[in-house]
């Protein structure tokens, strides 16, 4: 999401090394500072979701077990998974088909495409679902070419993974773009020079140094695509054990007054965005030590 | 070297026109596919019945109390996001300390909860059922299907987006400035204000003008808590969700139509923010090597 600020050089060793120690003496403010943002995020953060984990602690094991492997929560779990599988995927390629095109070319209207692929970070959720719904249903723009043909778009899980196509796009193009603003043309030179073909330069040179970042795109893509509810709901159909995703699970359990079911299904998710979390930053984590040893 | 060198090297960087011109074209479809027809589609539907039928839609009472309600919202959550993403900011960036990249990693962390499970755990702190329910019930206060639980759910959604454009920017700043103002005897206040500020209000008009698009757009959190009022507790999206459902085509899509122009002109402002930056970052690298590396903001710091 920092597309423009991702590329800036992250706290150099010259601000960690000789004036770390001082530098804490003399800026006033840290205590104030540390202070209320860890109040902050205790109360806005931590507390709130520390209540889904002790209510689930609440629950007997048997009861807890039943709420999240039901056949019906099941088959969730892999129309989620999968569909987000499937998006993310996708985002890849085109993710970096985008990032490739808006870095390396330059074409009429570049700066508006390249603004454009921000829209899915601030259209509301709502609006993507209704108006892919509008499109890709029978009498749609798109739908009404397709349906003839037995192609169905909408309210089937084709339309999840559409949706999740939508909303996963800019984590691919912003995580990929920087870092291929970054590589190095002397190197595609050199294995040129070398002998090397076009394609044996993209393929052993340019793609090993962003893929990386394209792994990084890839889990931020899977991770908001399994989260993903208002762009997907509307498109759906949400048919139980067919186009049902997991949120929708949460939510109509909610509905249902079935509060421990809710929370037993949220706190399965809630693990899972954990480890994807994990996973996120020990993907970062690598990309800045291979990012960093290249400069050197 | 030779010019012959030269253009193989050119040659070995770029591809033959036809490739470039297939992958341009293969990128251009999938945006305008993608992103371009249902951005398109909004404003179509929403004035399938001419323009009268569109704002008749907009003059509802319910469309305009939705309205207001998203505007509250918005109002109170990011302000209270900024005053925290700076703070944040402030003692990561400038400050060496034990489970900094803990602290990093737990802001970060309202991005992977899925907005339904945000609304969830509200739902069970002040929730009928919930840890302060019977307080709250004794006490008569509402905040579960009621404005303040739609309030803290957004500012769970949109909580790190001021502070992760800040720390990264602050960081790469350092702070070699601020500690200069101070040894010349500025207060924390006045450092703040006059040095840390300049150098990092464009980042800062990013992250709010993201957090704000956000919370005015937030969709499944809010639909958790909100208990779906008409009238009283629906925000934009929520009213748009109902109209949807009741196959009021036009006006879901008018109300739609509003969020879509507010995206597109976070959009723009977010691109002009970007250009300036680049604009600025080119003038600093084409200033001589003697003058310093940052823009100098005026720092005249009263003594």
């Amino acid at each position: 999401m920092s597309g423009a600020l991702a590329s800036l050089p992250v706290s150099g060793p010259a601000a960690a090394g000789g004036g770390r120690r001082s530098g804490a003496r003399v800026l006033p403010g840290f205590n104030i500072t540390l202070g209320f943002t860890v109040f902050y995020l205790c109360l806005i953060v931590l507390i709130p979701l520390s209540a889904l984990l002790f209510k689930t602690f609440t629950l007997t094991w048997p009861l807890f077990w039943e709420a999240v492997s039901s056949p019906r929560v099941m088959a969730s779990y892999r129309l989620t998974f999968g569909a987000s599988l499937i998006a993310a995927l996708v985002n890849v390629v085109f993710g970096l088909l985008v990032a490739w095109v808006l870095v390396r070319y330059n074409f009429p209207g570049k700066k508006f495409v390249d603004a454009l692929v921000d829209l899915p970070f601030a259209l509301p959720t709502a609006v993507a679902g209704i108006s892919l719904t509008a499109l890709l249903a029978g009498n749609g723009w798109i739908g009404q070419y397709l349906e003839p043909h037995g192609i169905q778009l909408a309210f089937n899980p084709n339309g999840v993974v559409i949706a999740l196509i939508f909303v996963g796009l800019p984590f691919v193009v912003r995580t990929v773009q920087p870092v291929l603003e970054d590589t190095e043309k002397e190197l595609e030179e050199a294995a040129t020079c070398l002998g090397a073909t076009r394609w044996q330069t993209f393929s052993r040179v340019i793609f090993p140094s962003i893929a990386p970042a394209l792994l990084t795109g890839f889990a931020m893509a899977f991770a908001r695509g399994v989260g993903e509810y208002g762009s997907v709901i509307f498109i759906a159909g949400n048919m139980p054990m067919v186009s049902e995703i997991t949120p929708l699970i949460i939510i109509s359990k909610l509905e249902q007054y079935d509060y421990a079911g809710a929370t037993a299904v949220a706190t399965v998710m809630l693990v899972i965005s954990f480890i994807l979390l994990l996973v996120i930053n020990g993907l970062q984590a690598w990309q800045r030590k291979r990012s960093g040893g290249s400069n050197q | 070297m030779s010019a012959l060198t030269s253009r193989t090297a050119r040659k070995g960087t770029t591809e033959a026109a036809w490739v470039r011109y297939v992958l341009i074209g293969t990128a251009l479809v999938f945006m305008f596919l993608f992103l371009v027809l249902p951005l398109a589609a909004v404003f179509t539907e929403a004035l399938r019945k001419g323009w009268d039928a569109y704002f008749e839609a907009l003059q509802e009472p319910d469309a305009w109390s939705a309205i207001r309600l998203t505007l509250i919202v918005a109002a109170v959550a990011v302000p209270l996001n900024l005053v925290f993403g700076v703070a944040a900011a402030w003692c990561i960036a400038k400050y060496e300390f034990r489970g900094k990249s803990f602290l990093t990693t737990l802001i970060d962390l309202p991005f992977s909860v899925s907005p339904v499970v945000a609304g969830l755990i509200y739902v069970l702190v002040f929730g009928a059922q919930g840890w302060f329910g019977p307080w709250l019930m004794e006490h008569d206060i509402k905040i579960i299907f009621a404005v303040p639980g739609i309030i803290l759910a957004t500012i769970f959604v949109t909580f790190p987006f001021i502070a992760r454009e800040l720390i990264p920017l602050m960081q790469a700043q350092g702070n070699d400035e601020e500690q200069a103002a101070i040894v010349l005897g500025a207060t924390g206040w006045q450092t703040f204000w006059r040095v840390t500020l300049p150098n990092i209000k464009w980042g800062l008009i990013y992250g709010v003008i993201l957090c704000n698009a956000r919370a005015m757009g937030e969709f499944g959190a809010v639909s958790v808590v909100s208990g779906h009022i008409r009238g009283q507790t629906n925000t934009m999206p929520l009213h748009v969700e109902v109209l949807y459902n009741e196959y009021q085509s036009v006006a879901a899509f008018a109300v739609a139509s509003l969020l879509a122009l507010l995206a597109l002109v976070s959009l723009a402002v977010k691109s002009l923010v970007e250009w300036r930056h680049e604009r600025e970052m080119k003038a600093i690298s084409e200033l001589p090597p003697e003058r310093p590396t940052q823009p100098t903001p005026a720092t005249a710091v009263p003594v």
